[in-house]
């Protein structure tokens, strides 16, 4: 296997690796000194894991000083469920669920007609965070992955109602971030901002994380939906007229499983799949997400109501 | 598969030792900054098919595809058809990695582009070849050399309007290079280029025989910039005190933080400031465990000899190479609320890993960032104004002038009833 080399050059230049671990490293760091009661959003998907690594990386041979949380839907794949409670329990970090499903039954949400719970985990979410008291939100969210995205600061103000403001945010200077906040807003903070797909594969190959056995490639059972391939599974059953076949797919991101389609793919180790992403001409969300095809802006919208 | 089972260039980009160069880009719509910017994400394959589809969809009717909706990403900024904030884009060739900060042109979004500029290891100005050296870029290369960008480039954009005269990008090099001379800026390059059709951005053009300098693309990945930071002054801002409190880590007492600048090694003899104490790095951990060197912009966790009482706040440099311990700073300051800066207004300063208040005690003279004139009659500094501040701090900051230092010489100012960010600034140690 060729990895980068792990030394430094000797003309002290730090790889883009070694640079995105270290301003990550700074930031998760900075959160904890100047904020309160941080928790960090740990789904079980790779950039989750990723932020969870370089968490625990800010504080060995300590612990890492803040909870987890994870907002279920109820549609995970339960492969991504089992790897979350295996690795929190290896941190000894505290996971707290919140709970999409129990939100349904006590009625503070209803299901959306099309069954995508991509909506109503916000106030999911929101909810949580108020009865924790917790002031920072550590995302995994990427520049790369949304216009939107690419123009949110790396802490993100957000009022009382978790609400996102594109065209007032605090101006964002160097690394000299601004955590304050009155009582009842909150800061959203994404150390992984400047990482992009490659990146975080590469981290992943380097440094030998962990991750789902849905990320590589497996002879599965999908069908086609809309142009995309979709594993059958507990969520997904095929419907009159769409035809089941076995093919080698992986899955390049980890959303509701009712929801998120696979990609035709031979890559069974990472490396493998580092060269594919290398070469692919389709963005993750493009390729992989029922959720993200409703409009341009879809993203934005739904970051102005208090989602990631 | 392994790497060398790849195309060559595909093993390269996945596989490669790369650094990162960040970018800094300013400009409006009107420049084709957006255009140019869509153009390297496009050419350099960083734009993905149904990216390019959407646009292509967005952009329906025109003679082109608008590459610029590719960057504009807010609703707003669709509707205005203009940029309004800061957007980060990332693009990698072979031989490096790109962060590239893209910003409004125009003097209503000045501190959007000094937040861009902030970061960045280059900028690149745009100037419409059939304009000429407009104001605005002036104001562009001005504020790049304020917050100290080692690299310039200045793109003559629409070269093919003006026939690719050579006469027209000798005119303008030559302007800018001049006027680039009573400003700070130790590397410019100009390159002629149409990032409409692509001539010079990612490949030399045939149109333009008579230049032999490199493409865009071509300087960006090849621009040396090992020698930009300052490997000399031994800095390093306390961020957070890590005690295991274990069994098994018992007494380990780790003062965790990044290099601002210099090199710390195990054995260094290092004070810390501001009780002035000294003792010896015993060892310093990184994220893979011990290291026998720490440099900027490393995050590690140094630990000493001794055990002293250092806490967040506190500054870690070598005896013989402290920096400057003061309350009373010289600032040239880039203002960014709508409530205007006034002397006697009191304010938080966010400097390093230390936090504490100040009040302005004068200001000097505003600037005026398309002249560079020095208005000595200011009262205030308004949105968007840059100017000369001293200030008094409660509590001594250490701090270096800002040219040589980028880190310990730059700090934000924030409205304590409102919480926001509303002042950045770089320090000036000489008088």
């Amino acid at each position: 296997m060729t990895t980068p080399d792990h030394r430094p050059t000797p003309d002290y230049r730090l790889s883009q690796l070694e640079t995105l671990e270290a301003e990550s490293i700074h930031v998760i760091r900075e959160v904890v000194a100047e904020l309160e009661r941080p928790v960090l959003l740990f789904s079980g998907g790779k950039d989750s894991i990723v932020m969870l690594e370089l968490a625990r990386k800010a504080f060995a041979p300590a612990r890492i000083p803040f909870p987890v949380m994870h907002v279920d839907t109820g549609l995970n794949f339960p492969d991504v469920l089992q790897f979350r409670d295996r690795r929190v329990t290896e941190l000894g970090v505290h996971l707290i669920v919140a709970s999409v499903p129990e939100a349904i039954a006590q009625g503070t949400v209803k299901e959306e007609p099309n069954g995508s719970r991509n909506r109503i985990q916000t106030p999911v979410l929101l909810d949580a965070v108020e009865k924790h008291g917790f002031t920072a939100l550590f995302g995994g969210a990427r520049r790369d992955e949304d216009k939107a995205r690419a123009k949110e600061r790396v802490f993100s103000f957000r009022d009382e109602f978790g609400q996102w403001d594109p065209k007032n945010q605090r101006p964002e200077l160097w690394d000299l971030y601004n955590g304050r906040i009155h009582l009842g807003e909150s800061i959203r903070v994404f150390p992984l901002s400047n990482w992009t797909e490659l990146d975080i594969w590469q981290y992943i190959a380097r440094e030998q994380i962990a991750i789902p056995q849905l990320y590589l490639a497996a002879e599965r059972d999908v069908v086609e939906r809309q142009g995309m391939l979709y594993a059958v599974n507990e969520f997904i059953t095929p419907r009159e007229g769409e035809q089941i076949r076995r093919e080698m797919v992986r899955y390049r991101t980890v959303g509701d499983a009712n929801l998120t389609a696979a990609v035709p793919s031979t890559a069974t180790t990472v490396e493998d799949v580092i060269a594919e992403i290398s070469v692919t001409r389709m963005t993750e969300r493009g390729a992989t997400r029922g959720d993200d095809k409703v409009s341009d802006a879809a993203m934005e919208d739904r970051k102005k109501e208090g989602y990631f | 598969m392994t790497a060398s089972t790849l195309p060559a260039d595909t093993a390269d980009l996945a596989f490669a030792r790369k650094d990162i160069l960040r970018i800094a880009t300013a400009g409006s719509v009107d420049d084709g900054k957006s255009t140019l910017i869509g153009r390297l994400l496009y050419d350099s394959k960083a734009v993905f098919e149904d990216q390019y589809e959407a646009v292509e969809r967005a952009s329906a009717g025109g003679d082109y595809v608008n590459l610029a909706l590719l960057t504009d990403g807010l609703r707003a900024e669709r509707e205005q058809g203009i940029t309004i904030d800061v957007a980060y884009r990332y693009f990698a060739t072979p031989r490096r990695t790109f962060i590239m900060a893209d910003t409004p042109g125009h003097v209503q979004y000045t501190r959007n582009m000094v937040t861009g500029a902030s970061t960045a290891d280059l900028a690149i100005v745009l100037v419409d070849a059939r304009k000429g050296m407009l104001e605005q870029s002036r104001r562009h290369a001005f504020l790049a050399s304020l917050l100290r960008v080692p690299h310039l480039v200045v793109a003559v954009n629409k070269m093919d309007l003006v026939d690719w005269s050579e006469k027209t990008y000798e005119a303008i090099r030559d302007e800018f290079t001049s006027f680039a001379a009573k400003l700070n800026i130790p590397d410019l390059t100009v390159i002629p280029i149409s990032a409409l059709h692509g001539d010079n951005v990612v490949t030399r053009s045939a149109n333009s025989p008579w230049y032999d300098g490199s493409s865009l693309l071509h300087h960006l990945e090849h621009v040396h910039v090992a020698s930009d930071r300052n490997l000399v002054d031994s800095r390093f801002p306390v961020q957070f005190v890590i005690r295991p409190q274990s069994d098994a880590f018992h007494d380990y007492r780790g003062y965790a933080g990044t290099v601002a600048s210099g090199v710390l090694r195990p054995g260094d003899e290092v004070q810390v400031l501001p009780s002035g104490l000294t003792s010896t790095v015993a060892a310093i951990d990184g994220p893979r465990g011990p290291v026998d060197e720490a440099f900027a912009p490393m995050a590690v966790t140094v630990r000493l000899k001794d055990d002293l009482d250092v806490s967040r706040g506190d500054l870690i440099c070598r005896p013989q190479n402290a920096p400057q311990v003061t309350q009373d700073l010289d600032a040239m300051i880039a203002w960014m609320a709508d409530e205007p800066l006034r002397p006697r207004q009191r304010l938080a300063i966010k400097h390093s890993t230390r936090t504490v208040r100040a009040m302005v005690k004068d200001l000097q003279y505003r600037l005026d960032v398309n002249t560079l004139h020095r208005d000595m009659e200011a009262t205030e500094l308004g949105l968007n104004d840059i100017g000369r501040v001293q200030l008094r701090t409660t509590q001594p900051l250490f701090i270096d002038d800002y040219s040589r230092n980028r880190v310990t010489g730059r700090f934000i100012l924030i409205d304590e009833a409102t919480n926001a960010t509303v002042g950045a600034g770089m320090l000036t140690t000489s008088t």
